[in-house]
């Protein structure tokens, strides 16, 4: 198993139905590809700028494989506030050391936005002789000695909500940031475990993998999420919900499933068991580079609101949650 | 004198720095502050008051069905509206899930590395060095607790999502109660979950709970702080919400009485902001300001009727009567231990007590101008939303959170914030490897990403 050839790993990747998660036929391959973190093989650095590390927690979810093997066979974490031992300085001097060893060999995860405003001082990381070192000089430098550089979740992809207006923050995308650097995007609102291990693994076995225009993997991202509804056939006869307890396809409460590409409606997420949709509650267009202002007011009909990326336009208001005006 | 700065604190929720004087041993002086600001309220100005619930979940990953409660609560009683048993129901549970999620992952992930050493390879190293005490074997099977409770904490997760589509950021809660309920195998699934977790809970948890509080039981002496609680009380037993499993209340230097909201104020005399220095959140309207002389974090200072005040699940049991064994670092570990086994039963109790087939949401007609409060618990404590609508849009929203509290900064008159005193006065035996501090802070299972706010109208 361990010598998977990249379109059999693409098949796994993109096939959900047999098994939850990145199927644990993909494991030893996994396990293989980074071969355990004392083999040096690439160190991960994990960044939290501004964000509300849900995407972290999303990939403590992760089913196949399950996070403790991720963390002890999978991938050699040197850097990541949520879960490393090591406090202070002692964390900070990790990025430092993984940036001077393994230069040019670490892969490098930005989670959230990177905010220039205020000179950068809404989000600081550590201080060194009594001034606030910034969060964006640690991205800057690791950037700079990364070897692959990942935005996972829709603020590092995008934006998200810190940059949503009237992004108080001056909240930039990781590749607002970083120009001319390439990135792989992960975006969701959390991202999913599964597109976060499979590209990663992507990345160091295979290289970098087959883009969309916003720089999301086609094998995770490929799909409309209408045409893989589980309501589709509603909407095709015409049956919509009039409120979410109805059965019947969501349109008209304000689902963007049809402008929204990603792969939810067959993945699923947490191990499988239900999404948006499934808990009768409208996609909210999530992975998309205009979530949440574009995709927003998330309760009203797609060919209702005004032009992409202003406010909510004069009377947009249905006024009636669960039920049609 | 000694000043030493940890910055970033981790394993908690977002970006947290700590700076104390250290003079014969003890510390002397403390400051803690937030140190990542995304200005939430700003950004919720002027748009529909229905999508508050979705936006203010994504304040924090950790704890979002706890705000998603919050803000629909806000928004119901802006409207005027209550939900219907089932909305009730289903957002108890998802709630109460949360609350056993986050708990077990404070416990094994947040705080055991700074009990126990993992194994040699990162992230478990580097580490601080020094005071650990407990066997070879006795710290290798924690550690193996530690693998196991990243299944159970995930199992919470896929129990609230049979209910809201998925964690973290369920889709399930919104005004006027929830989308629908599920079908029944859902259910039966979710029943299934939860016997898996309350085995955990009773036998695995609580063990290691006990064990970590007899090895350091010295720790029932430290990080004791202001010595006042403050609940705002959840999960509601009636429609009305008038009766709370968690009631509402307030222990103020060692009396209890009723909670009075309109004596809640934020100060932001050492916060970063501009603006009134106090107010209370139904009327504050304040700005980032990084010019302010005596600031040094992002977090306000709330406080109740001028007095600081510790929030969390040592409270919600005081309070409610079921622990009172003392205030400390080592009683926030118990006591959280002791909440997620009082939650199993009512869990398996509010399963079992859904409606299928009747409604799981009041009618939510938005007004033009209403202003509205939902107050409730996250894992963390009391969790407060503030709502001002104005022509159907919102006009002012204020989310002061368990943190805010917590973590909150000196006053105006120069009073510390409860984790600023529970740090005051702690022994700290190496000030290289201030093991004691971090254990102290990581006792309130700070939550920054939530604690940090703003907001102008």
């Amino acid at each position: 198993m361990g010598s998977l050839s990249r379109r059999d790993f693409l098949k796994l990747c993109v096939s959900t139905g047999a098994a939850f998660g990145l199927s644990e036929m993909l494991l030893p391959d996994i396990i293989q590809a980074f071969s355990g973190p004392q083999a040096g093989n690439p160190p991960v650095i994990w960044l939290q700028g501004g964000s509300c590390s849900g995407c972290s927690i999303s990939l403590l979810n992760s089913v196949a494989p399950e996070i403790g093997e991720v963390l002890t066979k999978v991938v050699s974490l040197k850097f990541h506030q949520t879960l490393m031992s090591a406090n202070g300085d002692m964390a900070l001097e990790a990025i430092r050391d993984v940036q001077r060893r393994f230069d040019g060999e670490y892969i490098l995860i930005v989670e959230g936005t990177v905010p220039v405003g205020g000179e950068g001082r809404f989000a600081t990381l550590g201080e060194q002789s009594g001034r606030e070192l910034l969060f964006a000089d640690w991205v800057k430098s690791s950037v700079r000695h990364a070897k692959a550089v990942v935005a996972v979740g829709s603020c590092a992809s995008f934006g998200g909500i810190p940059a949503s207006g009237p992004n108080p923050t001056q909240s930039l995308s990781l590749g607002d940031f970083m120009s001319s650097r390439s990135l792989i995007n992960l975006p969701g609102c959390p991202s999913h475990p599964d597109w976060i291990l499979g590209s990663v693994v992507h990345l160091v076995k295979y290289g970098v993998p087959k883009l969309d225009k916003f720089l999301r993997p086609t094998m995770f991202y490929g799909r409309c999420i209408h045409d893989a509804c589980e309501r589709r056939k509603d909407f095709d006869d015409g049956v919509f919900a009039t409120k979410f307890s109805e059965r019947g396809c969501l349109y008209k409460l304000g689902c963007k499933g049809p402008m929204t590409f990603a792969d939810c409606p067959k993945r699923k997420f947490n191990g499988g068991t239900n999404w948006c949709v499934g808990a009768s509650s409208p996609c909210l267009g999530c992975v998309e580079p205009g979530f949440p202002d574009v995709t927003s007011p998330f309760f009203v009909r797609m060919d209702q609101y005004g032009p992409a990326g202003t406010a909510p336009p004069e009377g947009h208001k249905t006024r009636l949650l669960g039920g049609e005006v | 004198m000694r000043r030493i700065v940890v910055d970033p604190v981790t394993r908690l929720e977002g970006h947290f720095k700590v700076s104390v004087d250290v003079d014969g041993g003890k510390v002397q002086r403390a400051e803690v502050a937030g140190t990542l600001y995304r200005g939430f309220e700003k950004i919720l100005a002027g748009r529909d008051p229905r999508d508050a619930v979705f936006y203010t979940q994504r304040i924090c990953g950790v704890c979002p069905a706890d705000h998603a409660v919050a803000s629909s609560l806000a928004i119901d009683d802006a409207c005027g509206i209550q939900a219907p048993v089932n909305g009730r129901l289903v957002r108890n549970i998802i709630l109460a899930t949360n609350f056993l999620q986050s708990h077990i992952t404070h416990f094994y992930q947040l705080s055991l590395p700074d009990y126990v050493t993992g194994p040699e390879i990162a992230p478990f190293v580097p580490h601080y060095t020094g005071d650990y005490r407990l066997s070879a074997a006795d710290g290798e099977r924690l550690m193996k607790h530690y693998f196991a409770a990243l299944n159970v904490r995930r199992k919470c997760q896929e129990l609230i999502a049979h209910f809201g589509g998925k964690m973290p950021h369920q889709a399930a809660i919104i005004a006027g109660g929830v989308t629908r309920i599920p079908e029944g195998d859902r259910i039966a699934a979710a029943r299934s979950l939860l016997a898996e977790i309350n085995e955990f809970v009773n036998e695995t948890y609580q063990e290691d709970v006990e064990l970590i509080a007899a090895a350091y039981s010295d720790y029932f002496g430290y990080g004791r702080g202001c010595g006042n609680l403050l609940v705002y009380g959840t999960f509601p037993e009636d429609d009305a919400g008038n009766k709370l499993l968690f009631p509402r209340g307030v222990y103020l230097n060692g009396a209890y009485e009723n909670l009075a909201v309109d004596r809640i104020e934020e100060d932001v005399s050492h916060a970063w902001y501009t603006g009134a220095a106090s107010g209370h959140p139904a009327n504050t309207t304040t700005e980032a300001d990084l010019g302010r002389k005596e600031g040094y974090s992002w977090v306000k200072a709330p406080r109740y009727k001028g007095a600081s005040c510790e929030v969390g699940p040592l409270g919600r049991l005081w309070i409610a009567g079921h622990y009172r064994g003392g205030i400390s670092a080592m009683d926030r570990i118990k006591a959280r231990m002791l909440e997620a086994k009082l939650l199993i039963g009512p869990l398996d109790r509010w399963l079992t007590s859904l409606e299928p087939g009747g409604e799981a949401a009041a009618l939510v007609k938005i007004p033009d101008d209403a202003v509205g409060v939902g107050l409730s618990e996250a894992a963390r404590g009391a969790l407060g939303h503030w709502l001002k609508i104005g022509r159907g849009c919102i006009e002012r929203y204020e989310a002061v959170v368990p943190t805010t509290w917590n973590a909150s900064p000196r006053d105006a008159a120069g009073q510390t914030g409860p984790i600023e005193a529970a740090l005051t006065g702690l022994p700290v035996a190496d000030p290289d490897n201030p093991l004691e501090v971090i254990r102290v802070i990581h006792s309130f299972d700070p939550c920054l990403a939530c604690a940090v706010h703003v907001f102008k109208p």
